[in-house]
């Protein structure tokens, strides 16, 4: 019996050894490393099995998982019959992509008929009359849903660079501070999780009141959203920022009181750069808050961008409404992920930490 | 008055805390002379970082002053360079913009751009790292960013040298080298130094005194050992040297006997 489980134990170790040469083997083949025992780089060298892996990895199952999505949403849609018909599929849905393609493109062409028209007509009378006031009129065609996609782009950004621009500052300033941290958290904490929709009346009322003008710059709709889109999507940036300063490390504080900098070019030189991956994290979860947010601002203030695109199908109510709203609903989301994987760029590239993982 | 370069006296620091005021430092009295090279040595806790920390303006202490020069300090400054335990070099500037932080701050009214320029290069050249100037902290080992860090402070031309156990953070050959680099550096440049260590070898390589400290609360100089051995100093001939070996034996004995921490 001794005998026997020291056999085994020997064994185990055995077996252990084996594990433990095969893995040093596996590293030291697959691994190189580079300069002179720095913290330099490891890279793996990518074997042809492995590669076929990462492929499989990154795009068949992301593909292959789509495809099941399409599916499922094909097979359960049309069991769903609404007033406006049977819910659309996945055919229905890109038919009416292509259409709403097809009607922009239409658009276009009206548009340059309209003034080619114009031009022919203007250079007409200054032929009879060198004298002749002419009219220059811009066209007023109706939006298609690509204008659209661009009222919204610009309003979001719009709302968003408005709400950096306060955001960061006062992020700062409460990271610094912890007095005014003390003052400013319950108002970031209470106005943190209210609704676009409960802002909206209020903002409305506002820009109603105070933006009066004969000729005005931008549309009360457009202010509107973009304003809600700022009070929404301000407090990640605020927040961040506030925590990325107020988590610098204290050597580098003591490396700037040695230095005696002062205050600016310590915020400049020191604070700032050691909380921009921070802030950048905030900006980037901002942005997506704030395309949110705009749709449902889009929709009650009327401005014309996708949000007003879904309700205008909405109250449209014909039999391919539903089908062009879920055109609009891939559309907000694809610009999202488009605008996410933006930030996310820009976030990995002033990132100096490189132990990060950014994703 | 007294006239002696740096000159720590009576003094005492309190912590206020939870419990109430917590004196760490107790009467401590210390003349440094210049161009002196002297550690601080004792158990961890035991009040040696607040002493350095007094010394380069970062804490005010409750009663006493130091002087250097006759002139009391206040707060911290370029003329007191602190070479911090962890590197502290900004992670996102190169090895030459960390250095050129510091020289621009000091020397932006004495020098011209390219005189500065010149001066960063010399002392990255010092602690022989000119050729990563260009590469940020996270890609160079710890000695090197510590060698960067060297740079940095002696770029000040400061007055002196505070150094909060510069080395501890290493491995023992690293050390080793970085010990000899700044043995070299401190025979040329004459600095006055102060440095926290933990390695009685290291406190008797380098210092001409070493000031051991007693255990803190209320810590406060225990001995003063003056150490003469002859400089440039070897480590390997000083390893069999009786009189090394002797002041090696004088700072364990103060440590580990008259100084024992209790439960550690």
């Amino acid at each position: 019996m001794k005998y026997f489980m020291r056999d085994e134990l020997f064994k185990g170790d055995i077996m252990l050894f084996k594990f433990q040469l095969k893995s040093f083997l596996a590293k030291s083949s697959l691994v190189k490393s580079e300069g002179e025992g720095l913290m330099s780089t490891i890279s793996p060298i990518t074997l042809p099995k492995d590669l076929g892996n990462k492929i499989i990895k990154t795009f068949v199952v992301p593909f292959v998982a789509f495809l099941l999505f399409l599916g499922i949403w094909g097979a359960t849609a049309s069991q769903i019959v609404t007033s406006l018909g049977e819910v659309p599929g996945p055919q229905q849905v890109w038919e009416q992509s292509v259409s709403l393609y097809n009607e922009h493109k239409e658009e276009r062409v009206k548009e340059e008929k309209f003034y080619e028209r114009q031009e022919k007509r203007n250079a007409k009378k200054l032929e009879k009359n060198p004298d002749a006031v002419v009219k220059i009129r811009s066209y007023t065609g109706k939006e298609t849903f690509f204008d659209q996609m661009l009222t919204s782009l610009y309003t979001v950004l719009t709302g968003f660079i408005v709400a950096s621009l306060i955001a960061i500052p006062v992020g700062i300033v409460s990271g610094l501070s912890s007095t005014v941290h003390r003052a400013l958290n319950p108002i970031i904490q209470i106005f943190k999780p209210v609704s676009p929709l409960a802002w909206l009346p209020i903002v409305t009322m506002i820009v109603s009141a105070v933006y009066v003008s004969n000729d005005p710059m931008f549309s009360k709709s457009f202010i509107t959203s973009a304003i809600t889109v700022t009070l929404c999507c301000m407090w990640p940036t605020i927040i961040n920022t506030s925590i990325g300063v107020s988590s610098i490390d204290s050597d580098l504080i003591n490396v700037s009181r040695v230095l005696r900098l002062s205050w600016f070019t310590k915020v400049y030189k020191i604070v700032l750069p050691s909380s921009v991956p921070m802030i950048f994290a905030g900006l980037r979860l901002s942005l997506g808050i704030g395309w949110m947010v705009l749709i449902a601002a889009e929709m009650l203030a009327q401005n014309p961008g996708l949000g007003k695109f879904v309700w205008d199908e909405f109250q449209n109510g014909s039999s391919n409404s539903l089908a062009r709203i879920m055109v609009a609903v891939f559309a907000i989301g694809i610009i999202g992920f488009m605008l996410d994987r933006t930030m996310l760029y820009f976030q990995q590239k002033v990132s100096w930490d490189r132990n990060a993982v950014i994703r | 008055m007294s006239s002696s370069f740096l000159q720590l006296s009576q003094v005492s620091i309190e912590f206020p805390t939870d419990h109430g005021p917590y004196k760490a430092l107790d009467d401590v009295n210390l003349e440094i002379a210049e161009k002196e090279f002297v550690s601080l040595i004792g158990h961890s806790g035991c009040g040696k970082s607040t002493v350095l920390n007094i010394v380069a303006g970062m804490y005010k202490a409750t009663t006493g002053g130091v002087l250097l020069e006759n002139r009391e300090v206040n707060e911290p400054g370029p003329e007191r360079a602190v070479v911090f335990q962890n590197h502290s070099l900004l992670p996102w500037l190169t090895t030459y913009q960390n250095v050129e932080l510091a020289v621009d701050q000091v020397f932006k009214k004495t020098k011209t751009k390219a005189e500065r320029h010149d001066w960063i290069m010399h002392n990255l050249e010092l602690v022989h790292m000119t050729h990563a100037k260009d590469k940020l902290p996270s890609e160079i080992s710890g000695g090197m960013k510590q060698r960067v860090g060297i740079a940095r402070a002696l770029a000040m031309e400061p007055k002196v040298l505070l150094m909060d156990e510069p080395f501890g953070a290493l491995d023992a050959l690293t050390r080793a080298h970085l010990q000899d680099s700044l043995m070299e550096i401190h025979a040329d440049l004459g600095n006055t130094v102060i440095m926290i260590t933990h390695d009685v070898d290291e406190a008797v390589l380098l210092s001409d005194k070493i000031v051991m400290m007693t255990n803190g609360p209320a810590a406060t100089v225990g001995d003063i050992l003056e150490i003469e051995l002859d400089r440039p100093r070897n480590r390997l001939e000083l390893a069999d040297n009786e009189q090394f070996n002797h002041y090696r034996a004088e700072v364990l004995r103060f440590l580990h006997d008259r100084h024992k921490r209790e439960a550690a």
